[in-house]
Parts: C-alpha cells; structure tokens; sequence
C-alpha cells in the first residue's frame, strides 16, 4: 500500500480522501496511539502523524499547546516510530509531519530508514522546501518513502510546478496564508490554489489550514483530493477519544457528500 | 570600499556561506525573502537608496561613532584598548543601523506594516524609532519574560507609537519572540514586512543586516589607522545572534593579521548548562529560517538560552559567524554572567562610560584577550550599546539600591 493507492481508492469512490492530524505523544504517548487508531476506524484514509517540537512557527496555538505538553511529557523521537508501527499494524496507513531540525538531528537517511522500517508511507515538512532537500531526496528514494511538500497562495507559477516535481504521493496546499487552526469558513484562496496546482501536476492535491467541520469537509472535497484536518483533531483529543471518533465520522461523511474533483 | 559593495564573502544566490544558512522557512514565505533579496540587490546599487541611508545615518543617527581610547579600563586588560562607540547612535545602541535600512527597504517595496522581534529592547525601540520616523506602522513582539525585565524599553515602544505584543509561549524570550513573528509574516505577509533584528533568519537577511552594520567597521577601521596608526590586533564583539560582532568583523575581514573575535554568553558557566554559547558549545541544525550552529538536545528540540544579557539570551546564532568559525576566520569564545557584569561595573568606574551588558561581555573577552597581547598589543572593541537600560539589572546585581557598590 503506498499514498498513490489511498488516492486511489478514494478516485474510485468518487470521493476526495479525509486526513487526520494528530501530534505523536499527545495527550501521551498511548493516548495519541488510541486516538490515531480511533481516526482510523470512524474514516480516516490516511493519518498525519506529528512530530512535537520546541519552535512550532506554522502553527496557531492549539498544535503549540499539543507539542508542549507532549514535549514536557517526556515525548522523545524515538516515540514517533513506535506510534508510526502501531498504526501500520492496526492496518492504517501513516505519513509523518515534521519539523526539519529533529530529523536533521536524528541524521536524514536514519529517520527514512527508520520510518520506512515503522511502515511510515512518507514524510510531510511545512518548513523544508525543495530547495534544501538534497539529503531528503536521496533518503526518501533510497527507502521508498513519499515526499509531501507545501504550495502556499504567495507560490509563483514557477515554484509550484518545481514543488509538484519534487513531491510525490500528493502535495500540500495550504488554503490560506497562515498558521495551522481552525477557522469558520474555507478560504477563497483554496479553490484558486489547486486551480493553478493542476495546470502544473496531476499529483493528488491535499488542502490544509483551518478545516474543522463536515461542511467545510464536503465543500474542499468539491475542488481537491483530499482534506487535511489538524488541530480540530487536537482538540478533539483533548476532550476524548469519544470526541475523535465523532469528528472523523462527520468529517468522512463530509467527503463523501461531495462529487469528488477529478 | 563602499557599505553596500559586494564582498568575496558574499553568500551564494541561495544564501548559503558554505553548509550554513540558505532558507529553511514554510513556502508560504518564499515569495517574500524573494521579493526582499531583490529588491536589495536593486537598493544596494542605487544611488538614491544608498544616499538616503547615509543621510539618515549621519542626521538622524548621529553617525560616525567616535572612536574613544580607554586607557584605564586598558590597565586591567594589559593592552592598549579603542572603544568603538555605537553606544552613542540615537536609540543607544548598533540597531539603529540595520532598522533604518530595512525601514527603507520596507517603504520602496510598498509595505505599510513592520513586525519584529525584541530581547532586551534594543532592536524594537530602534524599529520603533524609525517606523516612526518613516511613517511605518510597528508590531513587536517581546517574550514575555524580557517584556519583565526590560519594562523601560516597554514604555519607549509605546511612546513611539509601537504596539508590544508580550509572547507567552515557549520559553518567552527572543526565540518566541521570532517564532511569533514569523507566525505574524506568515499570515500578513502582503503588506507587511519583518524587520529582524539580527544577522540570522533566512537569506537574505543574513546578508543585508551585515551590509547595513558594515558601516561599523568601515569606520573603525579608518578611526584606528587614525588615531593609533596601525591596524589592531583583534576586534572584539559580543554575539547573540551576531549583528554588532558581523558588522566590525567585515572593516577587517580581509586584513589576515587582525584576529576577529567573538564573546557569546557563557550565563552561569558552560558547565551549568546554563548559557548560550551557541558557537562555542553549540551543534548544527536549522532554526529560524537558517541552518547555522543551534543550542539543542540529541532529538533535536532547540534549548532554552541563558545570559543576564536579554539582548544575547538566544539559542542561535547568524550563519555567516558558523562559516567564520569552521574556516578559521573568526574565534569565538563564552564569558560568563559574572565577568561580564564585573566588566560593566569597571568600564563605568574607569572611563565613565556605563556599557549595556550585551557589550560589557565583549569588555570581559578584552580583559581575558589583553594579557596575551601585552602592553605593545591593540584592542578594539565593539560598544556596542549603552546601559541605561540594564539599571534594574545592575540595582539587583550589585544590590545598588541598598547602598551597595559594584
């Protein structure tokens, strides 16, 4: 099973896929283990899994909250590929979100190597752009991983063509200029971002940043591959696990309300 | 050579000097560091950018700095010792360099809005001074724990018409600060830049906050030749993210036999783990937007800083200070909370110059440098700002308050 075949999956059934984002370690390291699966069950395609970290600057407060307290928990990388495995083995497909400092730290080619190991399909990292991937690149070929990288409203034409290339299983749009949080309404800028993404790909196309509700759901799924929830999933998590499950299945029956965009 | 030139010492067209630096920011800011780099690569030609920037220099800054000699501080430090006195610019400290340049920068690409990041007070009175000046709206963000113990720049920024965003996160100092900022750039990147404070961050601030800070060694080093007839035997600056120390570096970058020298901020002492001597101490990684030497665990988590200096409580440090350490260009070196505030303590008592704390870590690394050199030996150090603003500090410190002396 690779990322192309949860797209896939979801063309098949006319549908956009629904992934969820949830920080590695958060509320705990079991904790997030739970609620990563739950996501699963109530129709998450594919899981975000978080890496917390100390200097989160692309996101709002309630991931910065998250990544805190996991951190000040005792969340060590090491933690991440555990949680990565339990979700490979529940039969749920896992992609991980990371800040570039820890898997610089932790050396390129070992955390691809340990997170292909962990049965990870890929690697999302909102701060590294093709630019300074070289050593990604290489890892991610060399362990069969795919690369998500970001396109943002400010990307000229010219970079979100050199992005589309670079990425693979599908890439990243971010609905608005902003942090991660829920907003109430999907921006305008979304539709016209994947508009221009598409003159330049045919790579899936996930659309992030403020998504909270099954409506919103429905109404992305109207334009592109999937929908990338993130911090409604956190806060969800905060409340309970009964919480999550709720969110995941309104959110599914969201994507599924819509005729999906290709 | 003029400020604006273009040196050897340049960056690539990605910003990187050798493995460091380059852009480690979310896409979503590309597009302005790309407008940023080039509408400075315009400026720095233009005559009319960089005769504006002389003029605001030398009218509204108080430009050049004087070169002051100081003799009795000279013999604790056993060598003859220049102090170059960015402490005198308006605003009291090297800042005002940078932000005037970049307020400029802001006005010719259109922006209405400046956001930036203070530690101790410094950068933010000086954005806030020349967003004044330039009719500029002005954000700054301040961790919170600096807001605290720098109140008196607090109230400036205000009177100047910026408005103080105290961070509440993380650590709640300079590095929140910046986290904060760029989560501001991120969401209003339109109309707004980010004036940074410091020679870090993404290319091509690395770049021009060194150009506008080369005017300090420029003039230093004409000052020098001047008054002592000879080239020094080092140049000596503190470094937090690097600003002050770049700018005198680069007058005598290219002059081998004048050793470039930077103090960091050994806090309670490397031992303690309780600094932030990034270059001494520090390992690579990528923080704000640059990789560069970094303060952080082995999973990679950024660590908390310590200095009794706000301005060099930072756990980072400029890229282009990480290539002059590898090379060799450059030494760097800590001292500590301790010798930096003895350092303060003597300045003032020696030469009646009050220095801010930033500087007087310098001060402490020419008392340390000096006996090696002797008495034929040739110091200069970068003031780099004054200390009325480090008082409550010095009050607690030496329990001055109390009828106590320094």
């Amino acid at each position: 099973m690779s990322l192309a075949d949860v797209f896939a999956t979801a063309r098949a059934e006319s549908r956009a896929a629904l992934i969820g984002y949830l920080p590695a370690g958060y509320p705990s390291v079991s904790g997030s283990k739970d609620h990563l699966r739950s996501m699963i069950e109530s129709g998450c395609d594919l899981v975000e899994v978080g890496l917390p970290f100390s200097d989160p600057v692309m996101d709002g407060p309630t991931i910065q909250a998250a990544a805190e307290q996991a951190l000040s928990a005792g969340f060590r990388v090491r933690d991440l590929f555990d949680v990565v495995a339990s979700v490979a083995d529940a039969g749920g497909r896992a992609v991980v979100m990371t800040y570039w400092n820890p898997v610089l730290r932790y050396g390129v080619d070992a955390f691809a190597r340990d997170l292909a190991a962990a049965g990870g399909l890929g690697m999302i990292t909102p701060d590294l752009v093709p630019d300074e991937a070289d050593d990604w690149m290489a890892a991610s070929e060399a362990h069969g991983l795919d690369r998500t990288f970001l396109v943002a409203p400010s990307s000229t034409e010219e970079r979100i063509a050199m992005t589309a290339r670079a990425s693979s299983g599908f890439l990243y749009a971010t609905a608005v200029m902003g942090v991660t949080g829920a907003r109430d309404v999907v921006a305008s800028t979304a539709p016209e971002l994947v508009a221009r993404v598409r003159e330049h790909t045919s790579i899936p196309v996930g659309v992030g940043l403020g998504v909270r509700s099954g409506a919103q759901a429905a109404e992305i799924a109207g334009f592109a591959d999937g929908v990338i929830v993130g911090s409604a999933f956190v806060s969800a998590a905060a409340e309970g696990d009964g919480a999550v499950r709720a969110l995941a299945a309104d959110l599914a029956k969201g994507v599924r309300s819509a005729p999906a965009a290709v | 050579m003029g400020q604006f030139t273009p040196t050897p010492h340049d960056p690539d067209a990605r910003g990187h000097f050798g493995p460091w630096g380059g852009r480690f920011v979310p896409e979503a800011l590309i597009a302005a560091v790309d407008e940023l780099a080039a509408e400075y690569d315009k400026a720095r030609i233009d005559p009319e950018f960089v005769n504006e920037f002389k003029r605001l220099l030398k009218d509204f800054a108080g430009r050049p700095s004087l070169l002051t000699e100081a003799p009795k501080f000279a013999e604790h430090a056993g060598t003859r010792v220049f102090l170059k006195r960015e402490d005198l610019n308006h605003t009291g400290s090297h800042k005002i360099n940078n932000v005037l340049g970049q307020a400029l920068l802001t006005k010719r690409m259109g922006k209405k809005r400046v956001i930036a990041e203070t530690g101790a007070g410094q950068h933010g009175v000086a954005t806030a001074t020349a967003c004044a000046l330039l009719g500029l709206d002005c954000v700054v963000y301040m961790g919170e724990v600096d807001t605290e113990r720098q109140a008196l720049n607090v109230a400036r920024m205000r009177l100047l018409g910026a408005e103080v965003i105290p961070v509440k996160s993380g650590s709640r100092t300079l590095k929140d600060a910046i986290n904060e900022a760029l989560r501001d750039w991120v969401t209003n990147v339109d109309d707004t830049h980010y004036l940074l404070g410091t020679a870090a961050g993404p290319h091509p601030f690395p770049l021009l906050v060194r150009d506008f800070h080369r005017v300090i060694g420029i003039e230093a080093r004409e000052q020098i030749l001047e008054k002592a007839g000879r080239l020094p035997d080092a140049v000596v600056a503190c470094v937090g993210g690097g600003s002050n120390a770049i700018g005198i570096f680069h007058g005598f970058i290219d002059d081998a036999d004048v050793r470039l020298v930077g103090v960091e901020p050994g806090g309670s002492g490397l031992d303690s783990g309780r600094h932030g001597a990034t270059l001494t101490v520090g390992t690579p990684g990528s923080l704000h937007g640059a990789m560069s030497y970094v303060m952080q665990d082995e999973d990679g988590q950024i660590t908390e800083a310590h200095s009794i200096s706000a301005g060099l409580d930072y756990p980072g440090v400029g890229p282009e200070h990480s290539h002059l350490k590898d090379i060799g260009r450059a030494e760097y070196f800590a001292v500590t909370d301790a010798e930096a505030m003895e350092a303060f303590a003597l300045l003032s008592r020696t030469e009646g110059i009050i220095p801010a704390i930033e500087s007087s870590h310098a001060l402490a690394g020419a008392l340390k440098l000096g006996p090696s050199l002797g008495p034929d030996g040739l110091l200069v150090v970068n003031l780099s700002g004054r200390g009325d603003k480090d008082m409550d500090t010095a009050v607690e410190y030496f329990g001055l308050a109390d009828g106590g002396q320094a």
